[in-house]
């Protein structure tokens, strides 16, 4: 078994949702969460919160997170074990994040 | 963790909560700071939550999460104030209060004189709606425009009209005093009864949308009843008229998403919980010396929810329909009015009755008489549904005519 991370991406993270949107979102989340967990295959994850954040640039210059530059924003991670990139690939298409358009699921694996 | 460990609907009832004590520390005039405010207060938790499970108690979570976002947002805004805006018109009221009250009672209040200002006379009732969807309901925008069938555009600009009208009539977060708040209640009393309507007669097909609309007006009109300055008879009755309403939510719609209309429903899908509910609040509305047209409405719905057809039930819905007419004329009242009476009376005189009115731009006269016809003169009743189809606007509308005709054109035929 090896561990890969999956990291979501969302095309436009300042988007306004309704509180009941948000709450289904987070359902979703961890009933899909869940479902892997039950296989005994999630190693762990993080949301990755917009409040406090910076972005460190090259001349020492810090600047108040990565927004207004870049077109998407990574709203969390997972950590998942499988035995090959493709089940991990099967295992993120699942993932709520990926009912947005422009939104994706980045595989990786954690050598 | 498993979707049914989340309570359900929490966001949207603790976002309307945590909107309207906002308002209060920022002034309704600042009141999308207090939405901005609230609606990062659940993502936050929508990143915590998602991966390290509900906290032990989620509003506590959510009330501790939006005080510090309040007080950070104000530090910093201080800052920017005191070095930044000297000169320009500071947007936030010097008198500011760095902790937002989250008890239960300010809670309550809060959101009772929001009730208040989103009903204000001053601003038409489609923004009304739309921004007590908004405010006190926690719907987004996209569902806003689903529950009132128009577009996203429309929705926002309605809302930014609304909340300009806020600010130029400088409406105040207040219960206003027993002086005047009879008619400032009629006006609320008024909204949230067309609040509970769209979900009652909306045209949209999605039913979890439906049933919510009615399921948060009488979460408001519930609210009115539980403060003791709110908490009056034609409350009550509008409380029940709700009630009464929404036990037949189910009955009335066929698993197609057609309507069932009331006298082919299956009364055993009557929710007899709801009804027991109506009865409670149409007796704690049974004092003093008024009648309003809630208490009359609500009193044709109780005998609504009897099944059977006894000549003594229509009798008493004529009876009531009469004193309706009286305090508050409607055509649609006057219809049901005759309708009630062909069921004491019989047809003929009730139809001598219909065509006195001459309602000929009405969909639901030419149905009424169309219905008084059937049995007694097919072709007349044909012709008459035939009109109503005419003057139909909704699908569903039109799909119940026309499941009519073809009923009378196998009548006529054999």
């Amino acid at each position: 078994m090896k561990e890969y991370i999956l990291i979501f991406r969302h095309e436009d993270g300042h988007k306004v949702a309704s509180p009941e949107q948000i709450q289904i979102w987070m359902k979703q989340t961890m009933d899909w969460i869940g479902g892997i967990a039950a296989q005994n295959k999630f190693v762990g994850g993080k949301g990755l919160p917009f409040d406090e954040c910076r972005v460190v640039h090259h001349n020492n210059l810090i600047t108040n997170g990565p927004f207004g530059e870049i077109k998407e924003t990574i709203g969390g991670y997972v950590i998942i074990k499988a035995e090959t990139i493709d089940e991990a690939a099967e295992m993120a298409k699942g993932c709520p994040v990926l009912q947005g358009a422009g939104n994706t699921v980045e595989v990786r694996k954690i050598s | 963790m498993h979707q049914s460990e989340l309570l359900p609907h929490l966001f949207r009832t603790e976002y309307s909560r945590i909107t309207a004590v906002l308002c209060k520390t920022f002034g309704l005039e600042n009141i999308e700071i207090a939405e901005d405010i609230a609606s990062e207060t659940f993502l936050a938790a929508l990143e915590a939550w998602t991966y390290k499970g509900l906290p032990e108690n989620p509003i506590a979570w959510l009330h501790a999460v939006a005080k510090n976002k309040t007080r950070n947002f104000l530090i910093r805004n201080q800052t920017f104030k005191s070095k930044v805006l000297p000169n320009l018109r500071a947007t936030i009221p010097a008198h500011i209060n760095y902790e937002p009250d989250l008890s239960d009672s300010n809670i309550n209040d809060s959101v009772l004189q929001m009730i208040f200002a989103i009903c204000h006379p001053s601003i038409p009732a489609g923004s009304q709606i739309g921004l007590a969807l908004r405010v006190l309901c926690g719907f987004g925008i996209d569902e806003i425009a689903s529950a009132l069938i128009t577009n996203k555009e429309t929705v926002n600009k309605r809302l930014y009209r609304a909340k300009e009208l806020l600010r130029r009539e400088q409406v105040k977060l207040e219960i206003p005093d027993k002086v005047v708040i009879g008619k400032r209640l009629e006006n609320v009393l008024l909204t949230l009864y067309l609040l509970f309507n769209e979900g009652y007669y909306s045209e949209t097909h999605d039913s979890i949308i439906r049933e919510d609309l009615c399921a948060e007006a009488m979460r408001l009109v519930y609210l009115l009843t539980s403060n003791p300055i709110t908490d009056l008879p034609q409350v009550n009755a509008l409380l029940a008229l709700m009630c009464f309403h929404a036990s037949r939510l189910e009955a009335r719609k066929s698993k197609g998403g057609e309507l069932i209309l009331y006298g082919e429903q299956d009364s055993s899908l009557w929710n007899q919980e709801l009804i027991g509910r109506g009865a409670y609040y149409l007796n704690k509305a049974s004092v003093g010396t008024d009648i309003s047209k809630y208490h009359l409405e609500a009193s044709i719905a109780w005998w609504h929810t009897i099944p059977s057809d006894t000549g003594n039930k229509w009798q008493n819905i004529l009876n009531l329909y009469h004193l309706l007419i009286q305090i508050n004329y409607s055509p649609i009242a006057d219809l049901n009015r005759i309708y009630a009476y062909s069921k004491v009376q019989g047809n003929r005189p009730a139809i001598i009755e219909a065509e006195k009115l001459k309602l000929t731009n009405n969909q639901y006269y030419y149905v009424l008489l169309g219905e008084l016809y059937t049995g007694y003169n097919n072709e007349n009743a044909s012709a008459n549904y035939l009109k109503a189809l005419n003057l139909a606007k909704t699908i569903a509308d039109k799909n119940c005519i026309r499941e009519k005709i073809s009923k009378l054109d196998g009548l006529i035929k054999f």
